[in-house]
């Protein structure tokens, strides 16, 4: 049998996933809501980083996070029809011209589809982001896609 | 896409306060060079001249828990009391240090070498003796080689029976200026 892996101390992981984490976060929310909710997202690890079993697949467990606190913050403010600022500096153009792109989705289809093919989680994980089934996640994600598709041909 | 400054900052204060951190650390100047310092709720977990920062992040982790973070201001009560110290304007250390995982024995002979006075000094044989094992003297040794809280437990005050520094972890002219601090050399 495998020995698991080896869960890093906090200051390990943090290190690790904090530049991609405030990437994704920007992305969804803008340069300065993404910063109380970066905090959010590590102090949300933090509580739950004693109890965890197992060192595999902390990225996709964090990229979770975030997007759950994400969704939380846009569930709580009032939609204004503005898009948020996106910042311009981002080293992955890919990402960002995915985060553009998206702008205009439905927040579950957006990030199914950012989560997707910008961070190519797997369906199962994406279904834990948005509290949903694989096969929902899937299907959020090739609505959004056939969306995008409608609208940037339109 | 680098975690400004200030917003990674911010983080580590939240954590701190949050109470969920097993184990705050931080690399603070002294005049005896860089020191790394960990605290957790129940003390000082370590004080080391040797920052390599990473072996002791695992080692706190192994110790204390996997909640290790870098967190300044958690150590900042344990920074103030060291400043204090090499300012000569602090004695003796307030703040409680944690010894969990260590013997009986070196638990018996830590808390003697904490009750020598600022100051003043004892022989390893003596130190040996009051921890209840006079001929345990060479043991002792061991235990001043292996100490995690250097300075706050005063193993710099332990010298040979003929008055000699003997050695000291973390390099003898670390102790000789700890003791020309205190007075004890000129």
């Amino acid at each position: 049998m495998m020995d698991a892996v080896a869960i890093p101390p906090f200051e390990t992981f943090y290190a690790e996933h904090r530049s991609e984490v405030l990437g994704l976060l920007r992305r969804r929310l803008g340069r300065d809501r993404a910063e109380d909710a970066f905090q959010e997202t590590f102090l949300r690890a933090l509580r739950a980083y004693e109890r965890l079993e197992h060192g595999e697949h902390l990225r996709a467990w964090v990229l979770t996070i975030a997007s759950r606190v994400a969704i939380d913050v846009q569930r709580r403010e009032k939609p204004t029809g503005e898009l948020p600022d996106l910042p311009h500096e981002d080293a992955r153009p890919a990402y960002e011209d995915l985060g553009e792109l998206t702008n205009g989705l439905p927040p579950k289809e957006r990030a199914a589809v950012v989560l997707r093919y910008g961070y190519d989680l797997t369906y199962h994980q994406i279904a834990a982001v948005l509290d949903s089934s694989p096969d929902a996640a899937r299907q959020a994600a090739s609505t959004g896609v056939r969306r995008l598709r409608k609208e940037t041909s339109a | 896409m680098s975690v400004p400054v200030d917003l990674d900052r911010r983080f580590r204060d939240a954590a701190a306060r949050s109470g969920m951190l097993d184990a705050a650390y931080d690399v603070v100047d002294s005049p005896l060079g860089p020191l790394l310092v960990a605290t957790g709720d129940r003390g000082i977990l370590r004080i080391s001249f040797d920052t390599d920062v990473e072996r002791h992040v695992e080692w706190l982790a192994r110790v204390a828990g996997r909640n290790v973070l870098r967190a300044p201001r958690q150590a900042d009560p344990l920074r103030r009391e060291l400043d204090e110290y090499f300012g000569g304007r602090r004695h003796a250390f307030d703040l409680s240090v944690d010894l969990r995982g260590v013997t009986p024995f070196t638990e018996r002979v830590l808390r003697e070498l904490a009750r020598i006075p600022f100051g003043q000094t004892a022989t390893y044989a003596e130190l040996a003796a009051r921890a209840g094992n006079p001929k345990a003297a060479r043991a002792v040794g061991m235990t001043m080689n292996r100490n995690r809280v250097p300075i706050v437990l005063p193993c710099h005050r332990v010298i040979g029976a003929d008055g000699s520094l003997v050695g000291y972890a973390g390099g003898l002219e670390r102790k000789v200026a700890l003791l020309t601090l205190e007075g004890v050399l000129l």
